[in-house]
Parts: C-alpha cells; sequence; structure tokens
C-alpha cells in the first residue's frame, strides 16, 4: 500500500475543492492507502471547533473525525495560516495537528504521490 | 539518505489571493524540514515563475505601505538570501513587457549571494521534469 499526500488551500465554505481532498482520502483509506492532508490558507478553517452542520455548506468533520479514527490518516492545520485567521490550537479539533509548513514538504520526502490543490 | 527535489511552480498574480504568498513561504520553509527527517535526508526545492506569477517578481512593490503586509519582493529576496534556485521565465517576462532590471534580482543589500535566473521556459520545464513532486500554486 501506499502513501498519498494531499495539500489543500482551499475554504470549507465558498468551495468544493475540500470537499474532494477528503472524499478522496476517504477512498485512499478504504483502500488501505495512508493519508497526509495538509491544510494550508484558508483550508485551515476546516478543523476550527464548533462548526454547525447545515444543508446549505459543507459539512466535513464526521468524515474526517472517522478518517482519524482509522489510523491512517493524519490531517495538519499550517500554524501560521490557522493563527491568522484566528484559530488557535485551543480552537482546533482534537485529532488534527498544527506545525509548520516543513511539515507538509517532509510529508512529500517520504509520499508516493502528492495532489497540491492550491488556493481559490 | 536521499534528497527529493520539489519543484514550486508560482503562475498566479499577487495579491489577488493568497497563493504566491504561500508558494514562497513553502519554499522557504524547506530550510527547516531536516527536524522532520532521518539524518541526511533533505528536500531540495526550485522556486520557478511562469505566465502571470513572474510579475511577484517586480522591484519596488508597496505591500508594506499599502496593505500593511509583507511584499512579495521580499519574500524573493529571502528565497535568494537562502540561496535557493530561483527561476523566472524569459518569454513570459518579456511578454509583459519587462525586463531583468523590472524584478528582483539579487538580494545583496541583506547579504544573498545567489541570482534570480531569468531563463526560457525550456530550462525550467527540464527542472520540472528532474523533480520527484510539483507543486503548482
Amino acid at each position: 500500500m501506499g502513501k498519498i499526500t494531499i495539500g489543500c488551500f482551499s475554504s470549507l465554505v465558498g468551495s468544493m475543492s475540500l470537499d474532494f481532498a477528503v472524499k478522496l482520502s476517504e477512498a485512499a483509506v478504504k483502500k488501505g492507502h495512508e493519508v497526509d492532508l495538509w491544510l494550508s490558507g484558508n483550508g485551515t478553517m476546516l478543523g476550527k471547533k464548533g462548526q454547525s452542520k447545515f444543508r446549505d455548506y459543507s459539512y466535513l468533520m464526521d468524515t474526517v473525525t472517522e478518517l482519524i479514527k482509522s489510523g491512517k490518516f493524519k490531517i495538519t492545520n499550517c500554524e501560521a495560516c490557522a493563527k491568522a485567521r484566528g484559530i488557535s490550537r485551543e480552537d482546533t479539533v482534537e485529532g488534527f495537528g498544527v506545525a509548520s509548513m516543513d511539515w507538509y514538504l517532509a510529508s512529500a520526502f517520504s509520499t508516493d504521490r502528492i495532489l497540491h490543490i492550491g488556493g481559490e | 539518505m536521499a534528497i527529493k527535489k520539489i519543484a514550486f511552480i508560482v503562475e498566479k498574480l499577487p495579491y489577488k489571493s493568497e497563493t504566491s504568498r504561500l508558494a514562497l513561504t513553502h519554499t522557504i520553509a524547506s530550510q527547516t524540514v531536516e527536524i522532520h527527517l532521518e539524518d541526511g535526508d533533505n528536500v531540495e526545492p526550485v522556486l520557478a515563475f511562469v505566465g502571470e506569477g513572474v510579475l511577484n517578481c517586480l522591484k519596488n512593490q508597496k505591500a508594506l505601505e499599502l496593505y500593511g503586509v509583507s511584499s512579495l519582493e521580499a519574500h524573493v529576496k529571502n528565497a535568494l538570501l537562502l540561496d535557493l534556485r530561483v527561476l523566472v521565465c524569459k518569454e513570459d517576462l518579456e511578454g509583459f513587457g519587462l525586463t531583468e532590471d523590472s524584478i528582483v534580482m539579487d538580494a545583496e543589500e541583506i547579504g544573498g549571494e545567489v541570482t534570480t535566473q531569468v531563463v526560457p521556459y525550456e530550462e525550467i520545464q527540464q527542472d520540472l521534469e528532474a523533480a520527484d513532486h510539483l507543486m503548482f500554486f
């Protein structure tokens, strides 16, 4: 089985790219692969505590929680990007990592494939 | 012990979105990636500006004065200070009527020793083909 690193810079609300990244992660984990998901820029809002589930907006936390439980999925917020948006470690959902950008590059070092989804 | 080459390709405009800024900060983060890796392992970045992305390299940006944020010009200088390989597509630069005089070519004033390389796209393509991973911003 392989390892996939996904970098996603798109917001939870306002773009479907993050939905795609999580769906792809789910499919890969179900096939037995490991996935590292790096959230940078507006993507960091995925880790914010207290999200509400409305039908008109994406809600990915249930899927992400299950993925974290699988043990094959690491999800990490860019610390600087999150803090710039007022999202501190205390505001971040349990199970999310918080790291500097070199974490993403280190994941890239050891991965089999990268899917880099830039921002809007 | 291994070195993985990552190519960061910047094709977005400066300031219109956060994208090109994140390209530069992620590229510069390659300088501290070793702390996450085994001894002897490392990442070798190359930073290439193509298309509208070449405008990130313009001189005399006023981002700090106008927006209160660091300029992309300053980030390019930081990349040069860290001896990163910085490439600018010659054809795209000329397409905007720009020359080497229009863009950041060095970071001498802060102690940088390497310079920006304005090269034909063909040369950038060779770097992309030699890279282990590509990140488009």
